[in-house]
């Protein structure tokens, strides 16, 4: 799935020789909105629509919304909106989950630290990519990995995964299932266009399986399953588990974006490669992944966007992401019980969700266009 | 001597040959490969075992015998909790079917709607429609359950105080109830009279596609079609004395008794999924449409089509091809994506199947493997019926 730049264009552009003012607005209005008789309903019915959803947001967000109050017993008046001060009293929560007041800053840093690296890599034409990404990949997954989790050894206490939660597990979950799923989503991506029929039929088997059945099957999968898998003397914990699980998910499906942008590389690209002596090292290192990835990088945000909302399902095996910390507040606090307290919690939610993943989609449309990439009109 | 070492070097460069080719190669890495899988399958099943033993747990598929002991609180089939844990799966797997089939219905229309929408000439629908799909795509389907359930179906009124629609059809936190038919004997002769008035509609259609072919003369087929379809069991019904009672939903003392109740696990599902995966359908409507060039268009508006014609006739065939792959995807999806189920309570095969009977028999191996293997076999089997879709649209092709 791409998401498509902009909107259609528009057919009542003013050409040089047609008048302007009110005339041109009338001209517009009369072609866009006043066509015909059915045009002229359609758009009566979407001034309602338009009409309705906006009061109704108004009304319930701000109008009637309640602002100020220590409990649920203040959201509890007859025809009250959002009850926002649930939002602010449960904000760290959301945020944070259980993680420790005092060694917040450890996750603001691990934030800054990633900010710093992810900017200029994600601008194109700002030098140095080169060092960015091994900070990325390796300076910064040490760095995160010591400050979230601490070591005695730097005097960080320790902090278990168990009171990891909301933002910060979304966050945790996507990331690392996105950086360890790639590496791996591009040898699947390569083995299944392999000329050795038992590597291909390894990769086509993985991918196909992975692919076939839900993520939550996969997230019961790894976290029941594996440690019947695994010697008796290894266990390690939920979040870890989720972390193959969905790791494995998505490598599978980012292998088949990756096999797209292999499949658009024209021959001659793998017979010239051939003729000039390269290893299969060599030539898929250094002539053709470097023009697929650059080809498949829209479809890999659009990946890292699915895996973002997906990272919600981690609810089914015990973990408390972002949605699943306000779910539990919203079902199991009784001091917020409110008529409006999940309302006001999956608008919060929602909106947050909405400006990462809308986020995601605009750069990748965004970097369409830089790249040339896009489907060409 | 120098015979000698002529020779060595011809047994080296052998081997050396046999290293830089790429058969050999091709060989040795696929012995790896195997032996790779081998030691980890083994490795695996090793292990598996020793955890099963340590845990005291028999493996095998004599589970699905035992009695389930649990209520589900909808079934498709018949199942009371003296049942086995094998028609707990049947139970599930039904379920799952009908919100699959259901959502995919639900989730066409309105995907071809906002997509059509989104294409219209008037700058307000176009716009609302890409509000839709704006919103509704970049916010996580689970997210959609909860709204739906938790912040709008739990919160109707409770039974005492039901919403009552017209038809008898009452709506309260408990579900809709709808009125239930009840067929009477004599209600056969209606069931074939609507299998009669299709055969002879489909006959009727082919007569006229073969006419078509050969005269070029179209047939009006939509009056005769809904008198065949439609009109003739009508008549049936009529004539044999209207062979149907109702069974209406009854205000009773603590909750509505009697009708056909649609839950509100399955309503909220059966709309959180199907308004998600619409945004993704318009999309792929919006994009076949637009993928069908210009020319065609005016090819066919210069022939004289009517824009009424040039739609259905030109733009729509040609555009349902591209289409139609990734549309077969977004089903896919929605079949999978209605295993959130479990986080809302519905009843489907993971929830009941891989949920409960897992939790009771901790015949996590088995439960696992059969779950996985029905949805593998669920996409199979939609990847397969769409790939002869696929190619009998193609063929059309030059």
């Amino acid at each position: 799935m791409r998401a498509e730049p902009g909107p259609q264009p528009m057919i009542s552009r003013t050409r040089p020789g047609e008048k302007r003012g009110v005339h041109a607005v009338a001209i517009w209005l009369h072609r866009n909105l006043f066509s015909s008789w059915s045009s002229t309903a359609l758009t009566l019915m979407g001034c309602v629509l338009v009409y309705w959803l906006v009061t109704g947001i108004f009304d319930w967000a701000i109008w009637r919304a309640i602002f100020y109050g220590a409990d649920g017993s203040a959201c509890r008046v007859e025809g009250a909106g959002a009850c926002w001060p649930f939002v602010t009293a449960k904000f760290q929560l959301f945020m944070y989950g259980r993680y420790p007041t005092e060694e917040l800053w450890r996750v603001n840093v691990t934030y800054a630290l990633a900010l710093a690296g992810l900017v200029p890599l994600m601008l194109p034409g700002v030098p140095g990519k080169l060092w960015l990404a091994i900070y990325m990949l390796v300076i910064f997954p040490i760095a995160a990995f010591l400050l979230l989790t601490g070591s005695s050894w730097l005097g960080l206490p320790v902090v278990s995964t168990e009171l990891w939660g909301g933002l910060l597990v979304t966050l945790v979950v996507s990331c690392v299932s996105i950086a360890v799923s790639f590496p791996l989503a591009i040898l699947l991506a390569l083995a299944r266009r392999s000329d050795l029929p038992l590597i291909r039929w390894s990769a086509i088997v993985f991918i196909e399986f992975v692919r076939g059945v839900p993520l939550v099957m996969v997230l019961f999968f790894a976290s029941v399953m594996l440690p019947l898998f695994l010697p008796a003397d290894i266990t390690f914990d939920k979040l870890l588990r989720a972390l193959i699980g969905i790791a494995l998910f998505s490598a599978a499906y980012l292998a088949e974006v990756v096999r797209g942008g292999l499949q658009a590389i024209p021959r001659g690209q793998f017979e010239a490669a051939d003729a000039l002596g390269l290893s299969y090292t060599q030539k898929m290192g250094l002539v053709i992944l470097p023009q697929a990835l650059k080809f498949v990088i829209p479809g890999i945000v659009n990946s890292f966007i699915a895996l973002f909302k997906d990272t919600s399902l981690v609810l089914v095996i015990g973990l408390f992401d972002l949605l699943g910390i306000v779910q539990q507040s919203v079902a199991a606090d009784a001091n917020w019980f409110s008529p409006q307290t999940a309302a006001t919690g999956y608008v919060f939610a929602g909106f947050v969700f909405w400006i990462f993943c809308f986020g995601m989609s605009r750069y990748s449309v965004w970097l369409e266009g830089r790249l040339g990439t896009g489907p060409r009109r | 001597m120098s015979n000698l070492t002529s020779r060595d070097g011809a047994k080296a460069r052998k081997l050396l040959d046999h290293l830089y080719n790429p058969k050999s190669r091709g060989i040795f890495f696929q012995l790896v490969m195997l032996a790779a899988i081998l030691w980890l399958g083994y490795e695996v099943v090793l292990n598996v075992a020793h955890n099963l033993e340590a845990q005291g747990i028999a493996s095998g598929f004599g589970f699905l015998d035992r009695t389930a002991g649990f209520d589900i609180s909808q079934t498709l089939i018949p199942y009371s909790n003296t049942m086995s844990y094998g028609r707990v799966f049947w139970v599930g797997l039904a379920n799952t079917l009908l919100v699959a089939g259901l959502g995919i219905v639900l989730a066409t229309i309105i995907g071809f709607i906002v997509g059509a929408a989104r294409l219209s000439r008037n700058w307000l629908i176009a716009k609302l429609a890409t509000l839709y799909i704006e919103v509704l795509r970049n916010l996580p389907p689970l997210l959609m359950l909860f709204v739906v359930y938790f912040g709008v179906l739990k919160n109707l009124p409770s039974p005492k105080a039901s919403l009552e629609l017209p038809f008898s059809i009452y709506l309260n936190a408990r579900g809709l109830y709808m009125p239930m038919a009840h067929r009477e004997p004599g209600f056969g002769v209606v069931i074939a009279a609507a299998l009669i008035g299709i055969a002879a509609f489909v006959a009727l259609w082919q007569w006229a596609r073969h006419r078509h072919r050969l005269t070029g003369h179209p047939t009006p087929l939509l009056l005769p079609g809904l008198v065949l379809v439609f009109g003739l069991p009508l008549v049936a019904f009529v004539l044999a004395g209207m062979p149907l009672s109702f069974d209406l939903p009854v205000q009773g003392r603590f909750n509505l008794t009697g009708g056909i109740v649609v839950q509100p696990e399955l309503a909220a599902l059966l709309t959180g999924l199907s308004l998600y995966t619409a945004a993704f359908i318009a999309e792929n409507v919006r994009s076949g449409i637009q993928g069908v060039p210009a020319g065609q268009r005016e090819a066919a508006a210069a022939l004289g089509l009517k824009p009424r014609q040039i739609l259905w006739l030109v733009v729509l065939p040609q555009a349902m091809r591209i289409i139609v792959p990734p549309l077969t995807n977004q089903y896919l999806n929605l079949t999978k994506n209605s295993s959130l189920a479990i986080a809302i309570g519905y009843p489907d095969l993971v929830s009941v199947f891989a949920g409960t009977v897992l939790n009771q028999t901790n015949q996590a191996v088995e439960v696992i493997l059969i779950t996985m293997s029905v949805y593998l076999v669920l996409s199979l089997l939609t990847s397969l019926a769409m790939n002869i879709v696929n190619v009998r649209m193609s063929l059309v092709e030059r």
